[in-house]
């Protein structure tokens, strides 16, 4: 089994880290993992993204061109990469910042409104970890549990309080 | 130590450069290979190391050039333009018979080009970007674990042959991250450094690093040794995977990271019946000629090369094929990064047309 996620947005938006932990908790289930950002000046305000490959047999390519699983926390994302979904592939999105319809009905779509219930949290800068929750619980990515766990490794001993408000976003995503 | 992380190519490259012993890295800023010193910059001084931002290229490597010439494990990195504003030192690196390793963390070119991955500073790499009868032994390695090895490898080699060796990536191999172990790499036997000028303590008589030769028999005599030297390099240190070669038609070639595209291309075509397998030089420079020399031509129909540039490693190529498998050429350029599905239908054409 092999996923290709490709998770899209502004800069800002935490669409690298949101890869990042997905990768690192693949890495931690002993999955084959890769991680490819694009880089360069579009990532200051632009658009920037990150190709994540998790499979059971070694990365090739790890750029994601056909994705199975897009994360669009953008319009301009969504404008970008709806086209290159796998048919039956999955597409999430932001609701609250993005208000149009999905072209593709050969695909799973969730709309969720990400921004909207990270910032019921008090913490609006994690509509990342709410979608990445979305994702977990609709795909076979992963387990919940992996991503918590590579959570923990993941942010540093100074910012624990960091830890408590990431869990209650991913399982905010996960329970919508 | 077996321990894997997930890590980014650019730091993974520097971590092992420290394990393998480097003391003092030289360097100037560039997009997209940054990382590289931004963790040196860190870990240095932590590590009994030498960390120092030079006020250009052109001073970096000439920082090099000292502490190589004083027997010291020394690496510089950068990215296409600041590479050739390093040439004179490297030629002179190598003129004076000095180990060191020198990362090209490759992007668009020709001029400040752009910072998008690329492939065409092979020629530059490998048929000597510098003046002079000289070679590097250049590493291209396809993965972060590999970009790892190859890194702890290139110091042993740069010390047994007394050579710069470069580690040539791309834009893509530095950025992206995968998980990499530490543990694997066994060290090779290194000679001891009698040339380094460390002192002479009124023991020994003093030694001198030099490049200058007036007498041009004397040039000449010590070219002729280090071609010895070269031709030692190209006997046993050229290096290549094949992957599912045994039963192909058409033989795919690429390096670094366009060889995992080209793979998911051969995969692909593979489920749709076709005979196809890859060769993928690790060394550009020794050439792995052999692997294309030794190809069944009763066998082999198609050759296609495929290169992040205007098509530069294909020249090695049909050198050594000697004409005798039709050679093809695909590639993207200027930054722009082949798609598997872009290589699968130039499978698909030369399947079809045999």
């Amino acid at each position: 089994m092999t996923h290709e996620i490709l998770i899209s947005g502004f800069g800002g938006q935490g669409v690298l880290f949101a890869g990042k932990l997905l990768a690192y908790a693949a890495m931690l289930e002993e999955k084959y993992v890769s991680w490819l950002p694009s880089y360069g000046p579009e990532m200051r305000g632009g658009t920037a993204n990150c190709s994540v490959i998790i499979s059971d047999e070694p990365v090739s390519c790890p750029l994601v061109t056909n994705p199975t699983v897009l994360v669009a926390m953008n319009a301009p994302s969504l404008d970008k990469f709806e086209d290159s979904v796998t048919k039956d592939g999955k597409i999430f999105t932001d609701a609250s910042l993005i208000s149009q319809e999905f072209k593709r009905n050969d695909t799973s779509n969730f709309a969720i409104p990400s921004t909207k219930m990270a910032e019921e949290l008090q913490a609006s800068k994690l509509s990342n970890m709410v979608l990445l929750g979305k994702v977990v619980k609709e795909t076979s990515v992963l387990p919940f549990e992996s991503i918590i766990n590579a959570l923990k490794k993941t942010v540093p001993a100074s910012k624990q309080a960091m830890l408590e408000i990431n869990k209650k976003a991913l399982e905010t995503g996960f329970n919508a | 130590m077996s321990e894997k992380v997930l890590m980014k190519g650019n730091e993974a490259l520097a971590e092992a450069a420290i394990q393998a012993g480097c003391k003092h890295f030289f360097g100037y800023p560039i997009t997209p290979q940054t990382e590289v010193a931004a963790y040196m910059a860190k870990q240095m001084p932590k590590r009994d190391g030498t960390f120092l931002q030079a006020e250009s290229e052109v001073a970096a490597i000439n920082m090099v050039y000292g502490a190589a010439g004083a027997g010291a494990r020394v690496m510089t990195s950068s990215s296409s333009p600041g590479i050739s504003l390093k040439q004179e030192g490297i030629s002179y690196i190598a003129g004076a018979d000095l180990p060191c390793v020198i990362v090209n963390i490759v992007r668009g070119g020709p001029g400040l080009g752009g910072i998008q991955p690329a492939q065409s500073d092979y020629f530059q790499a490998t048929k000597g970007g510098g003046h002079g009868d000289y070679h590097l032994v250049v590493f291209a390695p396809s993965s972060v674990q590999e970009l790892v090895n190859l890194t702890k490898e290139a110091f042993d080699v740069a010390d047994i042959y007394r050579m710069p060796v470069m580690i040539m990536g791309d834009g893509m191999l530095g950025q992206m991250m995968e998980p990499v172990e530490f543990g694997a790499y066994t060290p090779r036997e290194i000679p001891e450094k009698t040339w380094a000028t460390t002192g002479t303590e009124m023991k020994r008589k003093h030694n001198v690093v030099n490049s200058l030769y007036i007498t041009a028999s004397d040039l000449e005599e010590l070219i002729l040794e280090r071609q010895k030297r070269y031709d030692v390099i190209e006997e046993k240190e050229a290096r290549f995977e094949a992957y599912k070669t045994e039963d192909a038609e058409i033989i795919v070639t690429a390096y670094g990271i366009t060889a995992r595209i080209a793979q998911t291309a051969v995969n692909k075509a593979r489920e749709q019946g076709i005979k196809v397998g890859m060769i993928r030089p690790i060394t550009l420079w020794p050439f792995p000629k052999k692997a294309f020399a030794e190809l069944d031509t009763n066998k082999v129909k198609n050759v296609l090369c495929v290169e992040m540039s205007m098509g530069q490693m294909v020249e090695d190529v049909r050198l050594s094929l000697d004409c005798k498998i039709p050679v093809d050429f695909f590639g993207r350029t200027g930054g722009v990064v082949p798609t598997p599905d872009e290589v699968l239908t130039k499978i698909k054409a030369l399947y079809e047309g045999r």
